[in-house]
């Protein structure tokens, strides 16, 4: 893919590679338009979100947009507009749409066959694989660092609605410092319930813009307001900022979501309960120590 | 107890004639009060600051009673008396009350185990001193009575701690000042020229002329007494100075011993040849050569008066001044070896030479010639060759790997199974299969209808706008323009260091009220209910400063104070508290009384 882009480009500061993420739940989005009355679909969300995909490739003749989905059971790219151009070579926009559709049905089937075979979707999980998803964004921004001196400058975008799986703490926390070292911001727009810690933590800790709509309806001028502007307009921009962020962790045995925990002084692993031993270092807490702390200062003070 | 009126006069020093009052003296204190009632001299002291007392001796010429302060500044109140029964009967009751206050005192003391010394107390005084915040804390927790003081510094035992043994006693190293540059003085009238050398001039001496400390060594005591080494010194040091060459060369044939201070200085020069193998091997310095302008007439450097300039290759020629210098530097960033006290020549002179025995046995040349290729292939490196440095950070080291991520996935699985802790769950009414079915759905929905027509409603967009700007505006006005300010910094200056004050109050506070469980001796008991009465205090005011500040700010602060309180809260409610890993039950003790809001 990446041999086939066209040879030496005019990258400009306002050049942009756009990596969206968009959550593709059956449950959720299936639950949202059961439940509420906000009457807001997934048909309705491709309605905003194609024209946006649209909208950042008319920006720039070189912006490069490249669509992820995150299913429950799995996660891949859905769309690359350096390879749709290469093969269809100034199609109309109703070919890019197709396209993006076909591949997204594609997905959600091969994602259902995935998750037939797993007893786990009986008892309902809710959270999207978003660490995948947002590894496979990085990777792909890493391949685009990789590539030449000039890059476009790259960003995320988290389309989430299902609520956080506390199981993926970890692995999405490792993916947002790695996405701050190589300096990519993470925006997040989450269409869901409730708000996303990590989403308001990634977006946090590496400078990106988190916001969670309103009116439902008007995604797409939430989309083109807030989220299609480059990051070097942004320094001259007011772009929304969250009023707190919800800095809570989840612990590494139970993967519980905790207020306050155990650190484990050597690698500072997070648990909720008291460990014999560091699962993730492997050292030692001994319970002797501080027993024999309190001796001494019972000891001195009587 | 019975008080004593006596007819004394006070005064602050034996000499004084001193003034003339009454003299009463109370169970606990005592009061003078000067006949002459115009003057201020009234005195009301407290026996507990009064550490001694003093006496003339009976049959002396004045009756003196002295009461010291403090033993060793000194001073204090002196009284003389009309005749000595009046003052022994006084003596006889202060002696009776501070051996009271004694015994009263005697206990605690011995109580508080460590008693501590003076040098103690200077550096504690010097911690509070350096750290405006520690004295702040201080002066409220101690002062105040909260805290004893050995339990405020029971918790600061490390600071203590690093004070005293961070920092071992620096040695002074060198002078910087050319002491070995020995400048002849001349008195103008005779021909007479003195040199003086002091022990330290000595030392330096023979640090940066190794041949005169190895003379001096060789020579004295046995050939020749100490005076007559320096001045042979002195003179060779002389004929230096004059740049007679000649006459220097004449006086090198007559007398051999002085040939050797004359002489280039055969160790300095091996040990510069040492210096230069262990050059960076690719630095070209003949190519240096070439700028060397001092072997040319009118060039070099301006030294006591005129200019030097290196002549050939005579065997006495001078040393010049950036010889000189750089000796110098050398031996001053070498720093001193000694730890002799400088005085006795002799031994400074076996002291040094012990020392550079050390020094030379331990670069041998074999080391010297290992560094040297060592150096060579560094510096040759052909970096293409090389296999890629690894990267300067420490790499996540996960001692077993399998029972880390087995674990985990087995740990995740379960909760995923029990589902329901964390996140609230969403009522999902679907089945798997429907969700499925309506995902696919509504995919194709999308490809056969396209997309609405008009992809922005006006009305909706419309809304979406004005909720943003909304939005922007009034986190902007909350926030201010800068993202970094905090709330902190925009409000009221007293309120911000009230706050941040009491902040510190706090942790101090629990760190101390957390420390004292389990409650298993009754001054723990007591101290707990100390720290409850002062949180409850400092809650107080909490509310109050939560109350004082004016619309806009208010609802910051009391976000800010919240964590606070809650601390406050939790500490006094939780009967069981974690620590370390370990957890610990504490008697039941009621606390809610703190919490006014608690009920």
């Amino acid at each position: 893919m990446a041999s086939s882009a066209p040879p030496p480009k005019l990258y400009t500061d306002d050049v942009s590679l756009i990596v969206i993420i968009l959550d593709t739940n059956p449950f959720f989005w299936g639950t949202l338009s059961n439940t509420t009355a906000s009457n807001f679909s997934f048909s309705k969300f491709l309605n905003h979100m194609i024209p946006f995909v649209n909208s950042l490739l008319l920006l720039n003749q070189l912006n490069h947009v490249v669509l992820i989905a995150a299913g429950v059971t799995s996660c891949g790219y859905i769309y690359d507009s350096a390879t749709a151009v290469a093969s269809d070579g100034g199609q109309k926009v109703p070919a890019v749409c197709s396209e993006i559709l076909s591949r997204l049905e594609e997905f959600v089937a091969k994602d259902q066959k995935l998750g037939n075979g797993d007893l786990r979707t009986v008892g309902g999980v809710m959270s999207s694989l978003f660490s995948g998803a947002l590894s496979l964004a990085l990777c792909y921004i890493q391949r685009v660092f990789r590539s030449g001196m000039q890059h476009p400058q790259p960003r995320i975008l988290c389309l989430q609605g299902s609520p956080d799986g506390p199981e993926q703490y970890v692995a999405v926390m490792n993916a947002i410092f790695s996405a701050q070292r190589s300096m990519v911001p993470i925006d997040s727009c989450v269409v869901g319930m409730q708000h996303s810690a990590f989403l308001q933590q990634a977006s946090y800790i590496t400078g990106g813009v988190y916001l969670k709509p309103q009116q439902l309806d008007g995604l797409f001028e939430y989309f083109t307001a807030v989220f299609a502007t480059d990051l070097q307009s942004r320094s001259f921009l007011q772009l929304p900022r969250p009023v707190g962020v919800d800095f809570r962790a989840s612990c590494f045995c139970h993967k519980k979501t905790i207020d306050m925990g155990y650190v484990c002084s050597v690698c500072l692993s997070i648990f909720c309960k008291p460990h014999k031993k560091c699962s993730t270092c492997g050292s030692e807490i001994s319970h002797s120590q501080t027993e024999q702390l309190d001796r001494k200062r019972k000891l001195s003070e009587v | 107890m019975e008080t004593i009126t006596m007819v004394a006069k006070y005064k602050t020093s034996v000499k004084e004639p001193g003034i003339p009052g009454v003299l009463k003296m109370m169970e606990d204190r005592f009061v003078f009060a000067p006949n002459d009632p115009r003057l201020s001299m009234n005195l009301n002291v407290d026996f507990r600051q009064i550490k001694g007392h003093k006496f003339s001796k009976d049959g002396s010429k004045q009756a003196l009673l002295n009461l010291t302060q403090d033993p060793e500044k000194g001073g204090g109140y002196i009284f003389e008396f009309n005749n000595f029964p009046d003052r022994n009967a006084c003596r006889d009751f202060v002696g009776k009350v501070l051996g009271r206050f004694q015994s009263a005192e005697k206990p605690p003391a011995s109580r508080q185990a460590e008693q501590l010394s003076t040098k103690e107390l200077e550096r504690r005084m010097k911690l509070l001193t350096e750290d405006s915040e520690l004295q702040n804390l201080h002066k409220q927790l101690v002062a105040s009575g909260i805290l004893m003081d050995s339990e405020f510094w029971a918790a600061r035992k490390s600071l203590l701690d690093n004070d005293n043994y961070g920092a071992p006693k620096q040695r002074a190293g060198f002078k910087s000042a050319m002491l070995a540059d020995v400048k002849p003085l001349a008195d103008g009238r005779t021909n007479k020229v003195t040199f003086s050398l002091t022990a330290e001039t000595i030392h330096q001496i023979f640090a940066e002329k190794p041949a005169v400390h190895r003379a001096f060594l060789t020579y004295v005591p046995t050939k020749m007494s100490e005076k007559d080494f320096w001045t042979k010194y002195c003179r060779a040091e002389y004929l230096h100075k004059t740049k007679n060459s000649v006459a220097a060369a004449a006086e090198a044939a007559e007398d051999e011993e002085l040939a050797i201070f004359l002489k280039h200085d055969d160790i300095l020069a091996d040990e510069i040849r040492r210096k230069i193998q262990r050059v960076d091997p690719t630095l070209d310095m003949e190519a240096d050569l070439g700028d060397d302008y001092m072997h040319r007439p009118d060039h070099g450097i301006l030294r006591d008066g005129s200019k030097e300039t290196v002549e050939g290759d005579n065997e006495f020629s001078r040393r010049t001044l950036s010889q000189d210098l750089n000796r110098h530097g050398s031996v001053v960033l070498e720093g001193r070896t000694l730890d002799v006290e400088l005085g006795d020549t002799r031994t400074v002179a076996e002291a040094l030479a012990r020392s550079k025995q050390g020094l030379s046995t331990e670069n041998s040349d074999e080391n010297v010639h290992m560094e040297k290729s060592e150096r060579v292939c560094r510096m040759t490196e052909i970096e293409d060759l090389q296999a890629p440095r690894s990267f300067p950070v420490a790499p996540l080291c996960i001692k077993d790997p399998r029972e880390y991520f087995d674990s985990q996935q087995a740990n995740a699985l379960k909760t995923l199974g029990d589902n329901g802790t964390g996140m609230k769950p969403m009522d999902c009414n679907l089945s798997a299969e429907e969700a499925w079915i309506y995902l696919i759905g509504q995919i194709s929905q999308v490809k056969v209808r396209g997309f609405n027509h008009p992809i922005v409603q006006s009305e909706a967009a419309l809304k979406v706008l004005n909720g943003l700007n909304q939005n922007l505006s009034s986190t902007k006005y909350q926030f201010g323009k800068n993202s970094q300010e905090s709330v902190l910094d925009r409000l009221p200056r007293k309120i911000k260091d009230d706050l941040l004050n009491h902040w510190s109050t706090i942790q101090e506070l629990l760190r101390h009220f957390w420390s004292s469980y389990p409650i298993t001796a009754e001054h723990l008991s007591k101290k707990v209910g100390r720290l409850k009465d002062a949180m409850t205090e400092i809650y107080v005011k909490l509310q109050e400063i939560k109350e004082s500040v004016q619309g806009d700010f208010r609802h910051q602060v009391s976000l800010l104070v919240q964590p606070m309180v809650q601390e406050v809260i939790r500490s006094n409610l939780k009967k069981s508290f974690t620590k370390h890993m370990s957890v610990w039950r504490c008697s039941r003790c009621d606390l809610k009384s703190v919490c006014p809001t608690w009920v």
